[in-house]
């Protein structure tokens, strides 16, 4: 369960108003899809859903509580790139979260625990289709194999909202499609809230089951920076069956 | 017109920039300075000992190698030691002592002032400030108040060689891409399984580096100390048969320092590339 609140959200970087006055609540389990202008704010509205920026003034709350200003388990990010750790083989990224959690000293499993952490793993490896690359270094894998991986990474810690910010902004055509399938079939499976940002309106109408537009409602030519972007369309996508939208 | 000329002539003659040896020949360049620098002393050698047959300062081959044989072989006549290995001995437990110590110094400062903001803007311009105050500047210091024994060689090194290391390694830390961080912090990391698991074994590698680095100023401050306060290493004993000319000592003992020190070297970086296998691909 993981609903979360927007209030009254503002954020400005010094005499910069980024964001201004976002309201929103999102129900458990939707999957959102954020598009917007360049520049107009919707990087820093993950930065602050993951806690990584704090708002100028307003609230986020999940299931009524205040958001950890730190990044925490419960919301689980992908970013575009580095975010896989480059001494780690495939299948130890991919551990990396169990063991973080499940060893507070070390940060690392042994005997029986190591193998029930590398079974679910491998589990997840399979369903990646990274199986056959587990003992790989990442800086070997394709962009496309190193997103899959960098999205298993956070899905297998089972986080309540999983970010997503232009995940597959770098990737070719061919291989974005098996990335939707893949990302539904997580999504759908593990019962997470999805926030995805993507400059792919097709995109974000194939995936989301409920779209966010950012853009400046007012807009001041003498000063740019007075007047920043607010959500200026919440559309629902009414299928929230994955099957459905992929066929489309 | 030139341009076409520039086109036609490119098969034929690569660019100086883009011409790569093969690798036999490379191999066989490689030794071309070496052969070229031993020829030029068996010249200026032959040349000086034709005119003087007691000139000192370019020594016959034959007379090196009778000179190191008995250094390396053969007991001394007053202190019963073979000399050699009693002076590979000291010097490499000194610089072996010290350039451990230094390693622990750099990782854990340069680990804490990487990754502790508050502790970065407290030490970082002082450990900068440090890094720049000339070791040997310092060693009388040192030799007062720790003495002429083994400590204030040691610490010498250490002073010399860890403030940079320390910076190089913090440095490498706050390399370390905020996105890795961050993603590390979402799964479940709190600051001390951030170290261990991320950040620690991601500098180790270039712990090694800045070892191999720092290698040839260890070896300087170890001769320069040795060569001021010691009564055996190999500093000392190149210092002390200064007094007499013998350059069929000095010579291959800097031949001997030399290979000591390309072979740590080379050490350092296969031990890398074997326990690091990930920093190379
Ligand atoms: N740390 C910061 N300090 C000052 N200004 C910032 C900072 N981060 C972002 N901004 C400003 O906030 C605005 C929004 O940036 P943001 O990265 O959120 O845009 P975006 O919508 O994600 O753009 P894009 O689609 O290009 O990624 C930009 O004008 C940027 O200059
Ligand atoms: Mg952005």
């Amino acid at each position: 369960m993981a609903e979360l609140t927007v209030r009254r959200l503002w954020k400005e970087y010094g005499s910069q108003v980024v964001l201004e006055n976002l309201n929103l609540t999102v129900a458990d389990h939707e999957f959102v899809t954020i598009v917007g202008a360049s520049g107009c704010g919707k990087t820093t509205f993950l930065k602050m859903l993951l806690g990584i920026e704090q708002p100028s003034r307003g609230e986020l709350l999940i299931d009524g509580k205040l958001l950890a200003s730190e990044p925490d388990k419960e919301r689980g990010i992908v970013f575009q790139r580095y975010s896989l750790f480059p001494h780690l083989s495939v299948l130890d990224n991919l551990l990396l979260g169990l063991e973080l959690q499940g060893a507070p000293l070390l940060g690392k499993l042994f005997g029986v625990r190591r193998q029930q952490a590398i079974s679910k793993a491998s589990e997840l490896l399979n369903a990646i289709g990274l199986y056959h690359a587990r003992d790989k270094y990442p800086s070997q894998l394709s962009g496309g194999m190193q997103q899959r991986l960098s999205i298993a990474q956070s899905v297998i810690c089972e986080p309540k909202i999983l970010l997503l910010d232009e995940p597959f902004g770098a990737l070719d055509p061919g291989i974005t499609a098996d990335m939707h399938e893949l990302i539904l079939k997580l999504w759908e499976s593990r019962r997470m809230t999805i926030f995805m940002i993507t400059h792919d309106v097709q995109e974000s109408f194939k995936l989301g089951t409920r779209l966010l537009v950012f853009d400046k409602l007012r807009h001041d030519p003498q000063s740019p920076e007075a007047y920043g972007a607010s959500i200026t369309y919440d559309i629902p996508l009414r299928h929230s069956k994955p099957a459905r939208s992929i066929a489309a | 017109m030139e341009s076409s000329n520039d086109i036609q002539l490119l098969p034929l003659m690569p660019r100086l920039i883009n011409f790569h040896p093969r690798r036999s020949s490379a191999l066989a360049l490689s030794a071309l300075p070496f052969l070229l620098l031993m020829l030029a002393y068996l010249f200026g050698s032959s040349l000086r000992l034709a005119e003087n047959p007691d000139d000192k300062l370019l020594p016959a081959l034959g007379n090196i190698f009778s000179t190191f044989r008995q250094y390396a072989f053969e007991e001394d006549a007053r202190s019963g030691e073979v000399l050699l290995w009693l002076d590979t001995f000291a010097s490499l437990k000194r610089i072996g002592i010290a350039l451990g110590i230094s390693s622990a110094i750099a990782l854990s400062a340069g680990l804490c002032l990487g990754i502790i903001p508050a502790l970065r803007a407290t030490l970082g311009s002082f450990v900068t400030v440090i890094s720049m105050i000339p070791p040997l500047a310092i060693l009388p210091i040192l030799f007062i108040a720790l003495g002429l024994g083994e400590v204030s060689k040691i610490t010498l090194i250490v002073i010399g060689i860890s403030p940079v290391m320390i910076r190089d390694l913090s440095q490498r830390c706050m390399e370390l891409p905020a996105e890795q961080l961050i993603k590390a912090q979402t799964l479940g990391a709190n600051s001390w399984l951030l170290v261990v698991r991320v950040v620690l074994p991601q500098i180790l590698p270039r712990l090694l580096g800045a070892l191999r680095l720092s290698l040839s100023s260890a070896w300087l401050f170890l001769i320069s100390a040795e060569a001021i306060a010691s009564t055996e290493g190999l500093g000392y004993r190149i210092f002390l048969v200064r007094r007499y000319l013998a350059m069929d000592v000095i010579l291959p003992y800097v031949l001997w320092i030399t290979l000591l020190a390309f072979s740590m070297d080379w050490l350092l970086r296969i031990a890398s590339r074997k326990v690091f296998p990930w920093a190379e691909v």
